[in-house]
């Protein structure tokens, strides 16, 4: 019997090949698994792209005599003046985000006249006010500027003398945050949606009823959709990694083998939690509410937009037990920091509980009719 | 010769078969016995327990008392893949996915079973050559349920079922369902199909069982629940203008077997038409009432469920 022949009648193979080819045939499948996560990431790449520095706006509450700190703050590269006419509108200004730190007089004397005397003459004690909000980091390196500047227009001589040396860090941009996870995060989306849609889609329409009037053995049904899964994982990273490492010049600095398998391992996770919940919903509907019931939390949580080290330490543990967030810091650590299978271990092993015991509890409770 | 036990004539068997849903009882008690070789048919209207019945056969439903054998099989011993592998199975609302070709639809299902005919094989039996290669969501409904029945055709089956096969379909793919079902009996299958078309049953069934509220009302062939009006005929008038005409009086006329009332309409289940009709006429005269219709047809297995259960089969 040849090869040809025995494919022709394997269950298992006839199912997964329809599976494969039944993808092809769904255009928005293959918008949301492929060009909608390129389009992401170049949007967000593009918006968030490295910028030569800006010098940050800073504003002179207004006063007759405002002109010598303007133009010793003006000398100072990396800060910008911007003239306010009125002090309602340098208060809106800071408020707006449009000026990062107002320089302001205590008293009722205007500030510029005060600080003019202060500046030019050197005989008075210097009475300034800056005024920023020190919850935001380009008002405070605002702040620090403003005072440095004017010190030295004072007059203030610096006891040790330190040079600046500037290197721009590849790997420390925001593309290179985050595309790892981007992957990650259609990873998700794609395991889960393409196991739980077609299984509810075929109990809905009494295909899955049909199937089982069969002597098709169900773990070969379950089996394909792993299987189809991997061919179009596959392809669906390597689509994104190709974009990546073309558009923004990211390139993989771990193991490539710890990369494979935090992907395989992952998809294989994903899919399972995705069968785990089809396992009994009997409509799409039902379906479509526990998907996003699932994923959701996992999206926000699992830093695919910024990092989860920003939630408090109270949640971490949660934060550290999801599965995305174990294949986001791993894909991170192998694509930026040169990682190997050693890192990625834990996060491997935690993947792979996951997998197992989701799948497990799917077969137990799955709802065959 | 070896002598011939009764199980080996046996395709399916059901005894006491009974299925609650809830408050309602679908199936109550069932008894049924299909033959090897013959095409039987569950006729009674909807909800009366043929779907249920038919899937606890196919071991896709579980009974809650009562046995059932399928070949000389029970299900759920083990053996349910090498029993399916004898089986076909058509189901009464299966979508299959819009975009596989009828060919990779046919050839998904022969994949699951170790022997039949190859999935072209399939094709040319169900006569959706020209449609071969054309995804399923371009079919009509009558080549979509001719494919429904190729899926339950491909490993050459002993035993094939069909849950309402022709709900829906115009009258010409009616009539190309029926000539599949004619081909697999002559090709000595069994078949179980379900109906609430008396003229698919009479059409089709060597036997019919009648179902009514879960139940075997009536069983035989078509010939034999006919001759149990002991009326061949029946006679339908509609009168013009009001007043009524005696039940009694009808009845009493010669050849006239029992009258019934439907709605307007009197129904008359007569031996000999041409003996009937004219004293039938003389009565109206008489009564100095108009005729507004007179019919007489062949009496039907309609005939004979109304005679049993005073409802027609669409009620």
């Amino acid at each position: 019997m040849s090869i040809g022949h025995y494919l022709e009648h394997n269950g298992l193979w006839q199912l997964t090949r329809a599976r494969t080819r039944g993808f092809l045939r769904e255009p928005e499948a293959i918008f949301w698994v492929f060009v909608f996560p390129i389009l992401l990431a170049l949007a967000l790449g593009i918006a968030f792209r490295v910028q030569k520095p800006q010098p940050l706006p800073v504003g002179i509450a207004p006063g007759a005599h405002g002109d010598a700190i303007a133009r010793t703050l003006s000398a100072a590269p990396d800060l910008r003046v911007v003239s306010l006419p009125s002090a309602a509108e340098a208060e809106m200004a800071l408020r707006t985000g449009k000026i990062v730190a107002l320089i302001d007089s205590e008293d009722g004397e205007t500030t510029a006249s005060r600080a003019a005397r202060t500046v030019s003459d050197g005989d008075a004690v210097p009475s300034l006010r800056v005024v920023y909000d020190p919850t935001r980091q380009e008002n405070r390196l605002a702040q620090a500027l403003v005072v440095d500047a004017l010190q030295r227009g004072a007059g203030r001589v610096d006891p040790v003398h330190i040079e600046a040396v500037t290197r721009t860090q590849r790997g420390a941009r925001y593309i290179d945050f985050l595309l790892p996870g981007i992957i990650g995060m259609n990873l998700l989306g794609t395991g889960m949606w393409g196991i739980g849609f077609p299984i509810a889609t075929a109990r809905q329409q009494k295909l899955l009823k049909r199937y089982m009037a069969t002597p098709m053995r169900r773990s070969d049904y379950l089996l394909s959709f792993l299987f189809a899964r991997i061919v179009w994982l596959l392809l669906e990273v390597a689509a994104l990694y190709v974009f990546g490492w073309l558009v923004f010049g990211i390139k993989l600095t771990g193991s490539w083998a710890a990369y494979v398998v935090v992907v395989l391992l992952g998809a294989l996770s994903f899919s399972s939690l995705g069968l785990l919940v089809v396992s009994r919903a009997r409509t799409i509907e039902a379906v479509s509410g526990l998907m996003n019931v699932v994923m959701l939390p996992m999206w926000l949580l699992s830093g695919t937009f910024f990092s989860s080290a920003r939630f408090p330490q109270v949640v971490q543990p949660l934060v550290q037990a999801l599965p995305l967030t174990a294949v986001n810091s791993s894909l991170r650590a192998l694509t930026n920091e040169a990682a190997g299978f050693a890192a990625v271990t834990p996060s491997l092993l935690l993947l792979a509980g996951w997998g197992l015991v989701s799948f497990v509890v799917a077969l137990r409770i799955f709802r065959w009719e | 010769m070896k002598p011939t036990v009764a199980s080996d004539l046996t395709a399916l068997l059901c005894r006491g078969l009974t299925k609650r849903y809830g408050s309602v009882l679908a199936v109550d008690g069932l008894d049924l016995e299909v033959r090897r070789g013959e095409c039987f048919g569950l006729l009674g209207p909807n909800g009366a327990g043929k779907t249920t019945t038919i899937e606890i056969l196919e071991g896709l439903n579980r009974a809650d008392a009562g046995t059932v054998e399928v070949l000389g099989q029970t299900w759920r011993t083990g053996q349910d893949r090498a029993l399916r592998e004898r089986l076909g199975i058509q189901l009464q609302e299966t979508r299959f996915y819009d975009k596989y070709s009828v060919r990779e639809t046919i050839g998904l299902f022969r994949s699951f079973y170790r022997r039949g005919p190859t999935p072209d094989e399939v094709i040319r039996r169900v006569q959706l050559e020209e449609k071969r290669d054309a995804w399923v969501m371009k079919l009509s409904g009558g080549q979509k349920q001719r494919l429904s029945v190729a899926c339950a055709l491909v490993n050459d089956p002993e035993v094939l079922f069909l849950d309402e096969p022709t709900t829906g379909l115009d009258p010409q793919s009616r009539r190309q369902l029926w000539e599949l079902v004619d081909d697999f009996r002559s090709g000595g299958g069994t078949t179980l199909l379900t109906t609430h078309y008396m003229d698919e049953a009479e059409r089709l069934c060597d036997r019919v069982a009648i179902v009514d509220h879960g139940k075997v009302i009536a069983l035989g062939t078509p010939a034999e629940l006919i001759a149990t009006l002991d009326a061949d005929h029946v006679v339908a008038i509609s009168l013009d203008g009001d007043g009524d005409l005696e039940p009694a009086a009808l009845e009493a006329l010669p050849s006239v077997r029992r009258v019934r009332r439907e709605g307007p309409t009197w129904a008359l289940h007569v031996l000999a038409p041409h003996v009937a009709v004219p004293a039938l006429l003389v009565e109206i005269e008489r009564r100095g009432r108009g005729l507004a219709s007179l019919t007489t047809h062949h009496a039907t297995l309609e005939d004979v469920f109304v005679h049993l259960t005073g409802r027609t089969l669409r009620d």
